[in-house]
């Protein structure tokens, strides 16, 4: 393969040839702007900041590390000294801060280039990638359709090739969901596992950074440069994170949960049919099926949307023109200043998440909505803990629906909110979750499917995802996946 | 009607910590403003807290002082408002769960012991500092300095048990003689190191439900404290006698002009929204730890008074006295150590106090030329009888400017205390022979005469004779007379 066409390779491939010297770094990290970015960037939009300059300064600084000479797109809201970091929002136009976040200085410690900054909804608010101040991105497979979202830039770039790993957030499925509608794998790790400092906080005891690729393989090369505790994070978990260097060991002898309850209804039958089909890729591979009713989603949805809002609520009001970012100009005294600025700066999505958040806390509200949220979410925990003593892991639709159109949700917030019915629940139990892809349905559009495991069960969800990669062959870890991947075709 | 004030007071100590409540920069105080900042004390977006265990450390000891109850699981909490000064415009604080609980710091009120309970002690951060709008042409700007941004603070708040001025004065001085006992906090109210915030209400004298409270903010000294309090107590009385109502307020003291100003109302109260704080863990505090700060816990200075008193038999004033700073009370007890403690206590009252009053000294300062060895070498030959007093002065005074022993002073100062027999025998013989009326009283019984003729030989001799010397040769030589008629 010529090195023109480097951008096709997986992220591990890629690494080989830039330590052998048959590909250039220089070379490793243009490719995905030269080929794929000029044909699909205009119309895709998945990036927000990029710089041919810092590039080059990147990939002279790189080094010989597990990631040598890979590009990759992290989400506008984890912080960069290199490139503005604004959350697609007004409000931090221009901003940039003074200092990497922990998962972008491991990255480059690993040899990975930052190749640029991914679009996003304002802060992670949104399921769409529509709610952005740099406009919307769309979903390679269908130009038409959403990528989903919130991290809707990083992964629709790692489905169109511009990188073969992307980073993104995950507060109730921010990765999860947009990995399934653009058609590749996404982690969100276990909570405390990848630390969240330097990542713009949504809501601190939900979110977590999680890992594009197209790849099985490049999810644990990624995850095994990144995870692990950080002093800047008090809430990483202490000890080391689990290896994942043994992590292709297949499904024999394991059981993964069959909740059918949960997608008897309001479930599109492309999505039902993705996960008879990856069940039976584990079953073919020695897994047994355990069929459960699990019903933790019954009130998760009320519960995240209590949680997430109430802390988004404090975590943005740090946001309010006095130190850095957005200022409304004409303020005459400090109370205009804030109001002006936040009223200005702050997109409709997130405003109306920043009351419902300041109400659900206000005084006279805050035991029936704050406690009685945190109440039910210690329940939705032992729920998952109950399910996982009976199972090893469990498959899940990661959405309800194939991508949507764009428009098509933006103007019913609840419909929205309810998209994340899936997701959501990992994140407020702190566990693991990762999106599968599989293949395109009849019209075009990516199917995937989620996995979910307990605490710490990354390798073991990984492995699990390899038997559904290599559609339940005995799995063998080939660095050249190149034909396990279906690469968007323009429409 | 007679009324009675009831007071609560909520105090904040500014630790005095290397680095800052929840980052790595310096605490310290002066620097140029805005240097001492980094991402987190400066809530940029994407920062994230840590908890610093040496300002836990601190106020798990404050805590044990003063008897409180330590959670082995205390939770950080987020208090929500906007402010200029405040970077993320949530402060983390405690709320629901805090560090301590209960306890009481014991207080002498003219004269009397008196315990004031307390409800909690927790650890929080401190906000940066605002400054007044300056004119700029037709814009008026406003500068803010974050070095003071995240310094570590402890909020200690009573309950309602004071009833006069006087009484939260002297609480406060004891507050701030045991946060400079234990180390924890410089202490000065003027500095802003230590701060108080008072909640004072009326109620008809003898009656049991509480009146409306105002809370006063801004209370810089603790002069500053009983008279803004004795204001409002005032102000209340006045409202109350005339028939009216108290409206719950906060308002600010101005030192300056001795008034009280209306800050805000109850309808602009603030709803704080606290929460639990999801970027720190629960705070946990086990045995171990709780363990090694008792053990590091000093001898606690009401109970260090009680032992002066008891095992040294110094009056309770003395004691008081001595164990006002913790480094004079191990100056002293070094001291008593070696000699009279009575004599050591009145010379570090008077003599030694007088100097660092005098000079604004510290006492480290003073001890650093005055080390309690050389003042000992001292006060031994004073209770030896070997030095005239005002010769001891003397040399007190040279040993503040000059190093060297007692002897070494002298002997610079060209002083010699004469001090052998035959040195002053011919003196005391002088002297009896040109006081023969005394001489006469001595040995017709009346001995008090004694120390009339040891003043005259002292006088003779210029100040430099041993006084214990003079005694014996003048004992010696009335006697023999005595013998010899
Ligand atoms: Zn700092």
């Amino acid at each position: 393969m010529s090195a023109a066409e480097a951008w096709r390779l997986s992220a591990a491939s890629l690494a080989d040839g830039v330590r052998a010297g048959s590909i250039g770094y220089q070379e490793a990290i243009e490719s995905g702007w030269e080929g794929p970015a000029a044909r699909w960037e205009p119309d895709v939009h998945a990036v927000v900041h990029a710089d041919p300059e810092v590039r080059r300064r990147g990939a002279a600084g790189s080094n010989g590390g597990p990631l040598a000479g890979v590009p990759v797109l992290v989400k506008d809201n984890l912080c960069t000294m290199d490139y503005p970091t604004t959350c697609g929002s007004r409000i931090l136009g221009g901003y940039r801060p003074p200092y990497d976040a922990t998962v972008v200085a491991r990255l480059r410690e690993a040899g990975a280039v930052i190749t640029g900054k991914g679009n996003m909804d304002e802060f992670a608010m949104g399921s769409s990638t529509e709610y952005s101040c740099y406009g919307p991105t769309r979903n390679p497979y269908d130009l038409e359709r959403v990528p989903g979202g919130s991290s809707g830039g990083p992964a629709a770039a790692v489905a169109y090739g511009l990188c073969p790993i992307g980073l993104g957030s995950d507060t109730g499925g921010s990765v999860r969901q947009p990995a399934a509608f653009c058609g590749v794998f996404g982690l969100k790790p276990t909570y405390g596992r990848l630390s969240r400092y330097g990542l713009v906080a949504f809501g601190s005891s939900l979110d977590q950074v999680g890992i594009f690729a197209r790849h099985a393989g490049d999810v644990a090369l990624a995850y095994a440069a990144l995870a692990g505790p950080d002093p800047f994070d008090a809430t990483t978990r202490l000890g080391p994170a689990p290896g994942v260097s043994d992590w292709d060991r297949g499904v024999r002898g394991l059981t993964f949960g069959w909740p059918a309850n949960l997608w008897k209804e309001g479930v599109d039958p492309e999505v039902v049919g993705a996960l008879e089909q990856a069940a039976a890729c584990l079953e073919r591979c020695g897994a047994r099926r355990s069929p459960l009713d699990f019903l933790p989603g019954e009130y998760a949805v009320a519960t995240y949307y209590l949680v997430a809002t109430a802390e988004a609520s404090s975590n943005l009001a740090r946001f309010d023109g006095v130190r850095y970012g957005f200022r409304h100009p004409e303020s005459d005294d400090v109370r205009a200043l804030y109001t002006r600025t936040r009223s200005a700066g702050f997109g409709p999505e997130v405003q109306r998440r920043i009351l419902l958040g300041t109400y659900a806390l206000s005084a006279g509200y805050y035991d029936a909505y704050y406690l009685t949220a945190q109440r039910a979410r210690t329940r939705i925990r032992r729920e998952y803990e109950a399910a996982f003593a009976r199972c090893d892991f469990m498959l899940m639709p990661a959405a309800p629906s194939l991508p949507f159109r764009l428009g098509e949700k933006t103007d019913d917030p609840l419909e929205m909110y309810l998209s994340d019915i899936f997701t959501l629940g990992a994140n407020l139990a702190g566990i693991p979750g990762l999106t599968v892809p599989l293949d395109l349905s009849a019209a075009g559009l990516p199917r995937a499917v989620q996995l979910l495991g307990p605490e710490d069960s990354e390798p073991l969800l990984l492995g699990a995802a390899r038997v559904i990669e290599v559609r339940g062959e005995e799995t063998r870890l080939g660095r050249d996946h190149l034909t396990e991947f279906a690469w968007p075709t323009k429409r | 009607m007679a009324y009675e004030a009831v007071i609560g007071l909520e105090c904040h100590i500014q630790l005095g910590t290397r680095s800052k409540m929840f980052c790595g920069c310096p605490a310290e105080f002066g620097a140029e403003p805005n240097s001492n900042v980094c991402p987190v004390c400066l809530g940029l977006p994407g920062a994230l807290p840590r908890a610093n265990r040496a300002a836990i450390d601190a106020a798990i000891r404050l805590g044990l002082a003063l008897g409180s109850e330590i959670r082995g699981e205390s939770v950080f909490a987020r208090k929500n408002y906007f402010y200029p000064d405040m970077p993320k415009n949530y402060q983390i604080t405690q709320y629901e769960r805090p560090l301590c609980e209960g306890g009481a710091l014991p207080v002498t009120v003219d004269g009397e012991e008196r315990s004031f309970a307390l409800v909690r002690v927790h650890a929080e951060e401190d906000t940066g500092k605002s400054f007044h709008p300056e004119r700029h042409g037709d814009r008026r700007v406003s500068r803010v300095d974050f070095n003071r941004a995240g310094v570590p603070l402890l909020e200690l708040v009573t309950r309602p048990v004071f009833r006069a001025p006087v009484e939260c004065g002297a609480f406060l001085t004891a507050l701030r003689r045991l946060v400079r006992w234990l180390g924890i906090s410089g202490g000065d109210m003027e500095k802003g190191q230590l701060r108080c915030d008072a909640n004072v209400s009326l109620r008809p004298a003898g009656s049991e439900p509480l009146g409306t409270k105002t809370e006063i903010k801004n209370l810089n000294s603790i002069g500053g404290v009983m008279k803004g309090l004795a204001a409002e107590i005032e102000r209340q009385r006045r409202v109350l006698e005339q028939g009216g109502a108290i409206e719950q307020a906060t308002l600010l003291y101005d030192a300056d002009r001795e008034v009280l100003a209306v800050m805000r109302s109850k309808e602009s109260a603030h709803d704080y929204r606290y929460f639990p704080e999801p970027d720190l863990p629960v705070l946990v505090v086990d045995e171990a730890w709780l363990a090694e700060a008792r053990r590091r816990l000093p001898e606690l200075p009401w109970t260090r008074a009680a032992r002066f008193a008891s095992e040294y038999g110094l009056p309770p004033y003395d004691a008081g006295v001595l164990t006002e700073q913790r480094d004079l009370a191990d100056y002293y007890e070094a001291c008593a150590r070696e000699v009279d403690e009575k004599l050591a206590s009145n010379w570090l009252m008077t003599e030694v106090l007088r100097v660092l009053k005098d000079r604004g000294w510290t006492l480290a300062e003073w001890s650093e030329r005055v080390p309690p060895g050389r003042l000992v070498e001292l006060l031994k030959k004073v209770a030896a009888k070997e030095l005239p007093g005002p010769l001891a002065k003397q040399v007190f005074g040279w040993m503040v400017e000059e190093p060297g022993g007692t002897g070494e002073l002298l002997d610079r100062h060209g002083v010699r205390v004469q001090a052998t027999p035959e040195e002053l025998r011919p003196l005391v013989r002088a002297v009896l022979a040109e006081n023969p009326g005394p001489v006469r009283q001595y040995l017709g019984g009346k001995s008090a005469t004694l120390g009339f003729l040891v003043g005259q030989v002292m006088k003779k001799s210029g100040g430099q004779a041993a006084p214990q010397v003079v005694q014996e040769l003048l004992r010696e030589e009335l006697e023999g007379a005595r013998r010899g008629c």
